[in-house]
């Protein structure tokens, strides 16, 4: 059944596809390892974040702390604020998404295009400013709900009830689960139920490695690490940089026609490590990687065309994933 | 042989500005009392007084995280590239403020 009675009903239940041609060659006799992609790009608003915004906003009705009318409040850059967008607008909600001057023309139009309202924070200040603006909004509008994805537990349960049971039903045989590190959300909540119901089951991370002019900004001292983040659900992390992220985006398209963001082609870095290491060791391993949107919204970059260098220079500075 | 090591910017005042040092040692701790020794100081930003790795701070061999390798335990091999990070969530613009938010309405 492929009918729906809204678009809210459709998030979730993605294709999940093999990579035949992307998949380690085995010797022969040796046991397979195959690739597994599972398309969160053919949500709704075409990310991941769906199915967290859907959850944490139901959460949010169920708690009291939403009311029809209310306002919304996201500091977000990225898919996140999609996806918040749109589930505001069909539950009937505003809402407002603080972010940095700098974000690419895309994601604005598709923002105000769901009805969004965008507050810019100056992008000279950087990571400092951000904050300042974010604490100034929060003061002037205190009736304002802020659903803050990275400690909001409903945003690693919609991956609990959702993605995990999707992934075990679609490949029961499944060895190893690969997601990308952000919110923590996906991996956390997919790898706590898969764990559950796979013996043996490896819950691989692949975070992105961004430029050095992302790192300059920090403070070692002033570090983040997502409430949500569980160390002991993973098997494994990896730090994925960006010319590497860049070949898998490329690869991905060029060898098995799907056409993803650059934070998919760090997953999927992480995700052919744990299979050639299978080979290697001569295992059995079906690898489940999550493509967490497409590349659509960042064409604009310049990324996918001209050499990897020229690619790498192209998001250097950028918060690509 | 030796192993590199990359040093994130902010912690390039303790390498004379270097990008990259050479150590040596057989695991992770070895190498931080190794590089201790020729750049003073690097290892007190690394490592809690209790002795584990700071919790904002990364690090990775062969871009594999320490942490899940045996963190200050993980064991070395010349050729080894070790890289020290600040961590950052993914989207970190949006931690950043939201942690900010939520830090005010407490």
């Amino acid at each position: 059944m492929a009918r729906y009675e809204s678009l809210l009903d459709a998030c979730g239940n993605t294709p999940l596809v093999g990579l035949p041609r992307l998949s380690p060659v085995v010797p022969e006799g040796a046991p397979p390892v195959r690739l597994w992609a599972k398309l969160e790009d053919r949500n709704p608003t075409g990310s991941v974040k769906d199915r967290a915004a859907l959850f944490m906003v139901r959460a949010a009705e169920a708690a009291g702390r939403l009311r029809p009318g209310d306002t919304i409040l996201e500091p977000t850059s990225g898919n996140t604020g999609i996806s918040l967008a749109m589930v505001a607008k069909l539950r009937g909600y505003r809402l407002v998404c603080v972010m940095p001057e700098n974000v690419s023309t895309e994601r604005v139009q598709l923002l105000r295009m769901y009805g969004a309202e965008i507050i810019f924070s100056p992008a000279a200040g950087g990571s400092n400013q951000a904050v300042a603006t974010a604490k100034q909004i929060a003061a002037e509008h205190p009736d304002w709900v802020m659903l803050f994805q990275y400690g909001n537990e409903a945003n690693a349960r919609a991956h609990y009830e959702t993605t995990g049971p999707e992934l075990l039903r679609d490949l029961p045989t499944i060895t190893h689960f690969v997601g990308g590190l952000g919110t923590t959300g996906t991996l956390m909540g997919t790898g706590r139920y898969l764990r559950e119901k796979v013996e043996g089951i490896e819950i691989v991370a692949a975070e992105p490695r961004y430029g050095e002019l992302v790192y300059g900004l920090r403070n070692i001292d002033e570090g983040y690490v997502p409430e949500l983040y569980d160390a002991s659900v993973l098997s494994r992390r990896f730090s994925v940089g960006t010319r590497d992220a860049v070949l898998r985006t490329r690869q991905l398209v060029e060898v098995e026609g799907i056409f993803v963001g650059f934070s998919t082609g760090a997953v999927l870095h992480a995700a052919l490590a744990v299979a050639h290491e299978a080979v290697k060791a001569g295992r059995r391993a079906d690898v489940a990687f999550i493509v967490a949107d497409g590349g659509w919204k960042y064409l604009s970059t310049g990324a996918y065309g001209g050499t990897l260098a020229e690619a790498e220079d192209a998001l250097e500075g950028q918060l690509w994933a | 042989m030796a192993i590199e090591v990359r040093i994130p910017t902010i912690l390039r005042n303790y390498t004379g500005g270097a990008k990259a040092v050479e150590g040596a040692g057989e695991s992770l701790a070895d190498l931080l009392s190794d590089l201790d020794a020729k750049y003073s100081g690097l290892r007190g930003r690394l490592v809690t007084p209790e002795g584990g790795l700071h919790r904002f701070v990364n690090v990775y061999v062969n871009d594999e995280d320490v942490r899940f390798l045996g963190a200050l335990d993980a064991k070395l091999s010349d050729g080894d590239t070790v890289t020290i990070l600040p961590a950052v969530a993914g989207g970190a613009f949006g931690f950043a403020a939201a942690a900010a938010m939520l830090g005010n309405r407490l």
